[in-house]
């Protein structure tokens, strides 16, 4: 995807782990492109058949703060649930985050992420749009 | 970006970033490579991060780099930061997620042409009896009291549980168990992590290889070690798992509110911190043990059903199908260690991220064959070229708190591997050189293609050159495991 596109992830070049380029128009779909950033790098693939469900609040410190403990809660639920999710309702009210997100089996993941990790993390706002850059440790 | 004309020579394997290249620098950066590896380091990012890194308090001189050095998420890998106690910090960042990744080897008296058409089949073993692959959970199944204990005791608990012998845990660094472990300090979803992945090999970079013994170099530390030119060892690399990623999550997450109460500005958020001796600073060292513990377990339990697989394949084929440890090393940690320093003996947190312990002969917590030798080093390279069996000296105590490099270090983003290397082609490749690939996945095995990786040849000369190790023997695979 390029950025000239309202919303969208990018894979950037990194030595030794993967970096992903994220901009969304707000907070809320910044976490969900990033979300979906994230499962395109390690490849999976989730299995046909009805959604399955799962909610949980996270405290927003800070947005980059947030994105983090956002992804690394996808990355809990992939590896202890084998799920991952296609379709986000996300809300942020006052300082939490809701999030209601439906997905299902993962049939396979490529590759591995250890944790989205905080370097170069910075969420700049450029033309009206958000941007990030995550660094996930492989 | 550091420009290397800035850079001062030490002498043709040394090199200095002096603390006036940048106003918040607290020690200098000492960089141990040629010229030619450092030209290939100036293409990352590196050594801006070695002088990230030389901006954190209490730090006791220099912020050491080895010739496999890379571009890491904060802490470039291939770096060691010694923080003076008790008021100096320690940062997770800078030991990393996979917290006691590290390598085991195991030597055998099984003479590899003697078993070459047996090596599929050992392959296939392996395979089977070590899980490898992502989220793979493994043969045991933990109670969170009995991972409790894992984190406790380390290598002790699989002793205890009939994984390993007396021999492998003298020949563990730390004898496999870090005093100071607290479980308490874990929190319920690393314990969750860790439940079901004690004895799985994860993916990534961590494999399990079997090499042949190609050269030795000493041949006296090589007997004592059980290396036999021409005979079988294996390999073992991985860490902490899931369990030690979410212990360093937990702690980067609660430093980033630390790191201000004690007023630590930091040029990266990933080198958050705390003093030592502050709450959350023994509460992460206490929980980094458990982790540490955790890996020297996994290692061992993974080394065990190698022992499985062995004689699985190779029991009345051969007459002593045995796998003897050779040691174990980690090379994500954070150890509390007394170093001379400007003719003084002073207390450290030697944080090494990529990067092995290295000490020399006399080192009371060697076993007594190896102590005249020293620690032995295990620098394992990447798919299909050599791994090496090294040995600290006594100026890699004087010149980089007792360490050495770790691996060959990457030198192609996984991007360009990906785009440039087909997985397929690669195996078919590597077992017409005569190495069985046993590969979770194709995409996964182009990323670690060893021509995404640094000549492990040139990177051992370095420390050799320079003196901070002395080489042993040089293995080269027959079998490679990969999730």
């Amino acid at each position: 995807m390029h950025p000239n596109s309202t919303s969208g992830f990018r894979e950037i070049a990194h030595t030794a782990d993967w970096e992903l380029e994220v901009w969304a128009p707000n907070l809320v779909n910044l976490l969900e492109q990033a979300a979906l950033g994230m499962y395109h790098l390690t490849g999976v693939q989730l299995a046909p058949g009805p959604g399955i469900s799962r909610q949980f609040t996270l405290q927003v410190i800070e947005p980059e703060t947030l994105l983090i403990d956002f992804l690394n809660e996808l990355l809990y639920l992939a590896e202890s649930e084998d799920l991952g999710f296609n379709h986000f309702n996300l809300q942020i009210d006052n300082d939490r985050l809701l999030s209601e997100l439906v997905g299902t089996q993962i049939i396979s993941m490529d590759k591995e992420i250890k944790a989205a990790t905080y370097h170069k993390l910075n969420i700049v706002e450029t033309n009206q749009r958000l941007f990030a850059n995550i660094v996930f440790d492989v | 970006m550091v420009d290397l004309r800035e850079l001062i020579r030490v002498n043709r394997y040394e090199w200095e970033i002096p603390v006036s290249h940048r106003r918040d620098m607290r020690v200098p950066v000492r960089i141990f490579a040629t010229k030619q590896l450092l030209d290939e380091i100036k293409g990352d990012k590196s050594l801006e991060q070695a002088v990230n890194a030389a901006t954190l308090p209490g730090l006791v001189s220099p912020v050491v780099v080895m010739p496999d050095v890379h571009q890491g998420y904060g802490f470039p890998i291939g770096g060691v930061a010694a923080t003076r106690l008790p008021d100096g910090i320690i940062s997770p960042g800078a030991i990393g997620y996979d917290i006691n990744c590290g390598v085991r080897l195991l030597a055998s008296q099984v003479d590899y042409e003697s078993v070459k058409n047996q090596l599929p089949e050992l392959a296939d073993n392996l395979n089977r009896l070590c899980p490898s692959g992502v989220g793979k959970k493994g043969h045991i199944n933990l109670k969170i009291n009995e991972l409790d204990r894992v984190c406790k005791d380390g290598s002790r608990w699989t002793l205890r549980n009939g994984y390993a012998s007396e021999a492998d845990l003298r020949r563990t660094e730390e004898n496999g168990s870090l005093d100071g472990a607290d479980p308490s300090k874990i929190s319920k979803r690393a314990k969750e992590r860790g439940r079901q992945q004690l004895g799985t090999l994860g993916a990534g970079n961590h494999f399990i290889e079997v090499d042949v013994v190609d050269q030795v170099f000493n041949q006296k530390a090589a007997q004592a070690m059980g290396l036999i030119a021409g005979h079988l060892a294996v390999m073992i690399h991985c860490g902490s798992r899931g369990f030690g990623h979410q212990v360093c999550t937990d702690y980067v997450r609660d430093f980033q509110v630390a790191v201000k109460r004690y007023g630590i500005e930091l040029p990266d958020r990933e080198l958050v911190c705390a003093p030592l001796n502050s709450p959350e600073g023994k509460n992460y060292l206490a929980a980094m043990r458990c982790a540490a513990n955790y890996a020297f377990a996994n290692r061992q339990v993974l080394a065990h059903f190698a022992r499985q697989a062995f004689e699985e394949s190779l029991a009345g084929k051969v007459a002593n199908w045995h796998l003897s440890q050779v040691y174990d090393i980690a090379h994500n940690m954070g150890k509390i260690e007394t170093h001379e320093v400007d003719g003084e003996l002073v207390e450290v947190c030697v944080h090494r991220k990529g990067a092995t312990r290295a000490f020399g002969p006399g080192f009371q917590g060697l076993p007594s064959e190896y102590r005249s030798f020293g620690q032995p080093v295990l620098v394992p390279g990447s798919m299909g070229t050599a791994s090496w069996v090294l040995v600290g000296t006594p100026e890699s105590m004087r010149r980089s708190f007792g360490s050495s490099c770790h691996g060959a270090g990457r030198t192609m983003s996984r991007k360009k591997a990906k785009k440039s290397v087909w997985g397929e082609d690669l195996r078919k490749e590597l077992q017409a050189q005569g190495i069985h690939i046993r590969a979770g996945s194709m995409a996964g095995l182009a990323e670690e293609a060893p021509q995404a990786y640094k000549d492990v040849d040139a990177v051992v000369e370095t420390v050799y050159e320079a003196g901070i190790a002395d080489k042993v023997a040089r293995l080269r695979p027959v079998v490679v495991i990969k999730g």
